[in-house]
């Protein structure tokens, strides 16, 4: 891992240093104007937070049903992600709508559901935290309703009446647009494995401990 | 002892009730929303000066937010990990020396 992991974080601090400079050569949007350039952040971190979703609940499915200790440790990993990416979601969104829509927050579809699904996540690290013995299972349960929940969150914005932006920006994103959003996803995407591979190695660091402190007691 | 603990989640449940009719209460009293894109941007090369004002300090929190964000839990990961890699050296320690 050591031999990848300094690279790649060589590579991420590049992106990330770069990506405000791409950002802002990316031409304005016609009606937003200058605060749609928080798209460039806000919807990268929305795809990570849906993924590291899936991620979590893929894992704890494989935790529930063969018993893998491994497969919970990257749940646990996964499932913290998901609430980091999830409130740069929901400060960013809000930080964007002001300007967009006149508003802060607007009880629809997709920003309800967004909210439940950071919400469930949340929970899920709750009673992994403060659940006591046995309470993996019941979190490994929670994100299996968490995962499920995202593609409701993600065709929220074409199903039900909203002012969202719908799904379909992404395909009509101009030349300078798309490459700038593409770059930050890329950034974004290589930051999500070097985390995800950093807070997993803390959990078996961690499992580690605790087979020593039973070797100890031994 | 009871009656304290009774009472200290009393003023909890108050605390929080209170939080969330001050949150409705700013939600309701806020103006309502105007539409902007939906179905597609379009890009334009030229901004007017009274538009790019007021969205810069909102996009400029924005992004500040992003890279605090970021840099707060990289740091706090790095001080866990810290942590844990001290008591696994020092059960290491121990687990040789029996």
């Amino acid at each position: 891992m050591s031999r990848v992991f300094a690279p790649l974080a060589f590579v991420v601090m590049a992106l990330f240093a770069m990506a405000p400079i791409i950002v802002s050569h990316a031409p304005y949007e016609q009606t937003m104007g200058l605060v749609q350039k928080v798209f460039y952040y806000h919807v990268p971190s929305a795809m990570l937070m849906f993924i590291s979703a899936f991620v979590c609940g893929i894992a704890s499915a494989v935790f529930l049903f063969k018993r893998s200790a491994a497969a919970d440790r990257v749940a646990v990993a996964a499932g913290e992600l998901v609430v980091l990416f999830g409130i740069i979601v929901l400060v960013t969104g809000p930080l964007w709508a002001r300007k967009a829509w006149g508003v802060w927050w607007e009880w629809d579809a997709r920003l309800t559901s967004s909210l439940l699904l950071w919400m469930i996540f949340l929970a899920y690290l709750l009673v992994r935290r403060y659940g006591g013995p046995g309470s993996e299972k019941l979190a490994g349960a929670m994100a299996l309703f968490g995962m499920a929940n995202v593609p409701f969150v993600y065709v929220s914005v074409n199903y039900w009446r909203t002012i969202h932006p719908k799904t379909s920006v992404l395909m009509t994103l101009g030349p300078g647009m798309r490459s700038a959003f593409w770059f930050c996803t890329v950034s974004f995407g290589l930051l999500y494995v070097l985390l995800l591979t950093l807070r997993r190695r803390l959990e078996d660091q961690q499992a580690q401990v605790e087979r020593l402190y039973l070797t100890l007691e031994e | 002892m009871r009656e304290a603990i009774e009472m200290k989640r009393g003023l909890v449940t108050v605390v929080v009730l209170l939080v969330l009719a001050v949150g409705a209460l700013a939600m309701a009293g806020q103006p309502p929303a105007t539409p902007a894109a939906q179905e597609g941007f379009v890009p334009v090369n030229s901004l007017p000066q009274a538009e790019q004002l007021p969205a810069a300090p909102l996009l400029i929190a924005a992004y500040a937010f992003v890279w605090v964000a970021l840099m707060m839990y990289v740091w706090f990961l790095w001080r866990r990990m810290t942590r844990v890699e001290r008591e696994l050296a020092e059960l290491n320690r121990r687990v040789q020396r029996r």
